[in-house]
């Protein structure tokens, strides 16, 4: 089969701009390949060069004395943890994907976020995920097509998950209609390694061999990098053989392998093909190697016969790997493979000359300098609109809703509801290793041949973020760094997902701008890392651009097992604190949203220099042994939380706000942050008084958990009163009943 | 006491169960990689959960093929015990190791959650610390635990009071809501005729230590402990 002429109509189908084109012809001094067209495109995509964002990524911290492999170096950031092990963790999207294929678009975003993981020579722990869809409520076709996405990205994440024997601990999952046509996918793996076990992508060693191992390759996921970075359209159904098909299966024995193999010396450099291939894996390898790769098309493992060059470049088939071993070493690689029934195959060299090259037998069909493809991309500085801040909130425009109704009302509203009928999906004991199953605030898992407890949670609240993006960025940072306190933890190291939308639209390029400004304003409050992470540009459907969402997950470490704290009130007679403010901020709330179907008004505010003493405080008393539960207000607020806690012990509470001039709304379903809800035995309530009254932060004593069926709230003379069982079955029974309707 | 634990491609809780059973003072356990065809020496073997070969087939259907399973078959006829966990459960059934089979979930999800177990015979070697009646607090994960049966099977599992386990409430209540994936009778785990190969769905491995959220699992280990340490006193 003869390739195409290169006219300018095939350049724009493969995404470059005429401006990129001139670059490429003044890169090679003559007209390219038909594949090196293709090489090009795929790398010179947002997916793989971050053209459109990387000068705002530079913005991140990214540095610290526990950084062993920053942010951008690798396929992931490695943190230290003490005693020479580390930790090596990563959040990627796939996004696009699972908008036109939900199980296969779902699956292989696990399966790529795992190899990421131990392509540095990690073996993983675990994973969550970051799910948003449109709204999955109600009779209309989008919102059953909502149904749909959600349950297959669900299943998708638990085959591929639960196949490979990873437990999936934590997450979150929204619901919001600019999500509609445009479901968000992120997953999240976490890796330990020893210092020493560090694995380097870098294509070393003139003339040592280089290995494909794994699957063979096949026409799935043919330049997937490229489909990710355009809007989605209705034609983008079209563009599902873009999507790649995960074997669960294969990555299992493929990750047996490669730990077995790493664990031998014969490894000089190894990097998983995810985006873009084998084209991204070689020409990378050899960028970050400062060397050249010559590889052979017709070596490599293939699944049809007659496939084209370019198309074994660009296909993304999963579970594939590419390892430079030393000279020498080939039979270590032939004994592994064989022993776990994998292919592999001897493709090529590393070489001194810097070039990218691509034989098919005796042609060569592509020859670029790798540097070029990998690190000399395009770059650009988009125009960014003005930020217009959200008008206040006018209270006296919205109506008082009576707190009875109004509780179990966002209770069941599908965001806040129980996510069991999702985690339940997923099995999240595996590896016997989570001690804080999924549902409390962050997911904490002990780590048994490092000795070391980890806890790890994920948040974004995109209704801030679209009000205002910086706000929202730093309040996705301050929420993770409270789910973790909650738990016992200190946090180490932030991985972000950032998802907007199109970047040439100006007000969605200041949303990204703003974004990163906050996050990276948060991680410096809170002196951690960012340690790498993903962009995913264009979540636009036909109805228009996804709400920011800059999705934040962030690790922390436990120091003894004592510390380890749940959100559940635990027994009858515990004395309830809340620490921090009662607040009085309903704007961007969820009570405006699940209440009265508004999206409004300013953000609470976030002020570091108060958030940070509260998490300081509560760590200092769960240290003590003072804290028998914690709980953080996020959505929903103080009420949505006293809920919660009720909840995992089927137990009471009343609750004395005291006498208020505030509405009974804003009291209760106000979102102002740095509040948390803790309870305490009461043999210890003067002791905890005590610790946080030297500490400084406010907090006050708003009641006591009871073994009566009632929650009970009192502001004055009022009195709200539900039964904890009932609130229960709102909650949990929210989702099923949605989704088996 | 030594213990094999097979690893087939695909297992995934081999290092579960091994720490499961080190946890006890006198098990020492071994990772058994599928192509060895021996299993000389060792007193007791355990088949873990996973998904042996991705379980693109029926689960367990390719991996009763696997080299090792000749041996696990004549370990079995010799009276050493045989625990098949979840994955091992349905490798043990395709295998004819014992009897019936395991269908999909009837609510077609995958399912992970603890839940309870009452022990309805502690005459076996893997039930004997046990008494008859106590409820345990096991999980399980698992997308195709139905466990079905003929009811000439069923008729001589009942005979022989092989049924071990069976899914139940908190208080014991042996229930249609307390079934979790549809099981005949709320199987959950059943031994074979000579008693010394037990299969169950739910993972006793996860709860053997009390950081983990309990140690209801440990009476099953405890009791192959107990029986290997008697048969070799005998």
């Amino acid at each position: 089969m003869s390739n195409p002429a290169i006219t300018p109509e095939l350049v724009a189908k493969h995404g470059l701009s005429p401006e990129e084109y001139e670059k490429v012809l003044s890169i090679l001094g003559r007209e390219p390949s038909f594949e090196e067209l293709g090489v090009f495109s795929v790398m010179w995509s947002e997916h793989c060069s971050y053209k459109n964002s990387r000068p705002e990524l530079r913005k991140f911290p990214t540095t610290g004395p526990s950084v062993l492999v920053k942010a951008g170096e690798e396929n992931a950031g490695v943190i230290d943890i003490g005693d020479g092990w580390a930790v090596a963790f990563k959040i990627e999207s796939h996004n696009h994907p699972s908008a036109v294929e939900p199980f296969q678009g779902a699956a292989t975003g696990v399966g790529g976020i795992i190899r990421d993981i131990f392509t540095m020579g990690a073996r993983p722990v675990f994973l969550m995920d970051s799910l948003r869809f449109g709204s999955i409520e109600g009779g209309s076709e989008q919102a059953k097509t909502n149904r749909r996405l959600f349950a297959g990205v669900v299943a998708g994440i638990a085959h591929y998950g639960n196949c490979i024997g990873l437990p999936t601990i934590a997450g979150e999952v929204y619901f919001d209609e600019s999500y509609s046509g445009n479901p968000l996918v992120n997953a999240f793996c976490l890796g330990i390694l020893r210092h020493e076990q560090i694995a380097r992508g870098a294509a070393e060693g003139i003339g040592n061999p280089v290995f494909y191992v794994g699957a063979e390759t096949g026409r799935d996921g043919l330049a997937g990098a490229a489909f990710a970075s355009r809007e989605l359209t209705e034609e983008s159904k079209a563009d599902r053989p873009a999507v790649q098909v995960g074997d669960p299966f294969r990555e299992k024995l493929l990750l047996e392998a490669c730990l077995e193999l790493l664990a031998t010396d014969a490894v000089a450099g190894i990097q998983d093909m995810g985006a873009a291939g084998l084209t991204c894996s070689t020409c990378e390898t050899a960028s970050r190697g400062g060397t050249g790769v010559e590889i052979d098309i017709q070596l490599v493992p293939q699944r049809a016969k007659g496939q084209t060059p370019y198309e074994v470049l660009l296909s993304e088939s999963q579970e594939r790997m590419l390892v430079i071993v030393k000279k020498g070493r080939e039979d270590v690689v032939k004994r592994i493979f064989e022993k776990w029934d994998l292919p592999y195959a001897e493709i090529g060299k590393v070489t001194d000359d810097g070039m990218m090259r691509v034989r098919n037998g005796n042609d060569v069909v592509v020859n670029v300098p790798a540097r070029s493809l990998a690190d000399d991309g395009p770059l650009y500085s988009r125009e960014a609109a003005p930020f217009i801040p959200p008008a206040p909130l006018d209270l006296s425009s919205v109506p008082q809703a009576d707190p009875e109704t109004a509780l179990p009302k966002l209770l069941s509203h599908p965001s806040i509801a129980s996510k069991r009928w999702v985690w339940r999906q997923y099995d999240h004991m595996v590896r016997t290793g989570t001690a804080v199953l999924p549902g409390s605030d962050a997911a904490v898992f002990i780590v048994r041949e490092a000795n070391k407890i980890l806890a790890a949670a994920t948040d974004c609240n995109a209704i801030y973020c679209k009000l205002d993006p910086s706000v929202g960025a730093r309040i996705a940072v301050a929420e993770c760094a409270r789910n973790l306190a909650c738990s016992g933890a200190v946090p180490i190291g932030v991985t972000d997902n950032l998802n907007f939308g199109n970047p040439h639209k100006p007000e969605n390029f200041y949303q990204l701008r703003a974004a990163v400004e906050g996050i990276s304003e948060g991680c410096r409050a809170f002196n951690v890392p960012v340690t790498g992470g993903n962009v995913s540009l264009y979540n636009e459907s036909p109805a228009g651009a996804i709400d920011p969402t800059p999705t934040i997950s962030m690790v922390g470490t436990i120091a003894d097992i004592t510390h380890i704290t749940t959100q559940s009130f635990k027994e009858a007679g515990d004395q309830i604190y809340l620490l921090g403010e009662v607040g009085s901020e309903l704007g961007a709330s969820h009570y405006l949203l699940a209440i009265h179907g508004r999206k409004e008004g300013a953000p609470p505010a976030l002020d570091f220099d108060k958030e940070i003493p509260i998490h300081n405080a509560l760590l200092g008393v769960i240290r003590k042994g003072l804290v028998r539960s914690a709980h953080d207000c996020s959505e929903g607020g103080l009420a949505v939380a006293i809920a919660e806690s009720t909840f995992g012990n089927a137990l009471g509470a009343s609750i004395d706000l005291g006498a208020t001039d505030q509405r009974p709304d804003v009291l209760l379903f106000n979102e102002t942050q740095g509040r948390i809800i803790i309870s305490v035995k009461p043999s210890d309530a003067s002791a905890l008084e005590n610790e946080l009254s030297t500490s400084g932060v406010p907090f006050r004593k708003i009641g006591e958990v009871t073994g009566k069926a009632d929650l009970l709230i009192m502001t004055g003379a009022d009195v709200y009163n539900w039964k904890v069982a009932s609130l229960n079955e709102t909650f949990e029974r929210a989702i099923p009943s949605l989704m088996e309707s | 006491m030594k213990v094999a634990v097979i690893q087939f491609p695909g297992s995934n809780c081999d290092t579960d169960c091994q720490a499961a059973v080190d946890s006890f003072p006198g098990i020492q356990s071994e990772i058994v990689w599928h192509k060895e065809t021996s299993l000389a020496g060792y007193d007791a073997v355990v088949l873990p959960g996973g998904f042996s070969y991705g379980d693109y087939l029926r689960c367990g259907s390719i991996a009763r093929f696997s080299p090792i399973m000749a041996a696990v078959r004549a370990a079995a006829d010799s009276g050493v015990l045989v625990l098949g966990i979840c994955n091992g459960f349905q490798i043990l059934c395709e295998a004819g190791l014992l009897p019936g089979t395991l269908l999909r979930n009837n609510g077609l999800l995958f399912r992970c959650e603890r839940l309870h177990l009452r022990v309805e015979s502690n005459n076996s070697p893997f039930t004997s610390v046990l008494h008859q009646g106590q409820v345990l607090d096991i999980p399980i994960a698992h997308g195709e635990g139905n466990y079905f049966a003929d009811a000439e099977t069923l008729k001589a599992l009942h005979a022989n009071s092989q049924i071990l386990v069976r899914y139940c409430d908190a208080s014991g209540n042996v229930s249609s809501e307390a079934n979790p994936n549809g099981s005949l009778e709320n199987i959950a785990g059943i031994c074979s005729h000579g008693r010394n190969v037990f299969g169950l769905m739910p993972h006793p491995e996860r709860v053997c230590d009390p950081l983990l959220g309990g140690t209801d699992g440990r009476g099953i280990f405890q009791s192959m402990l107990e029986a290997v340490a008697k048969a070799k006193v005998k």
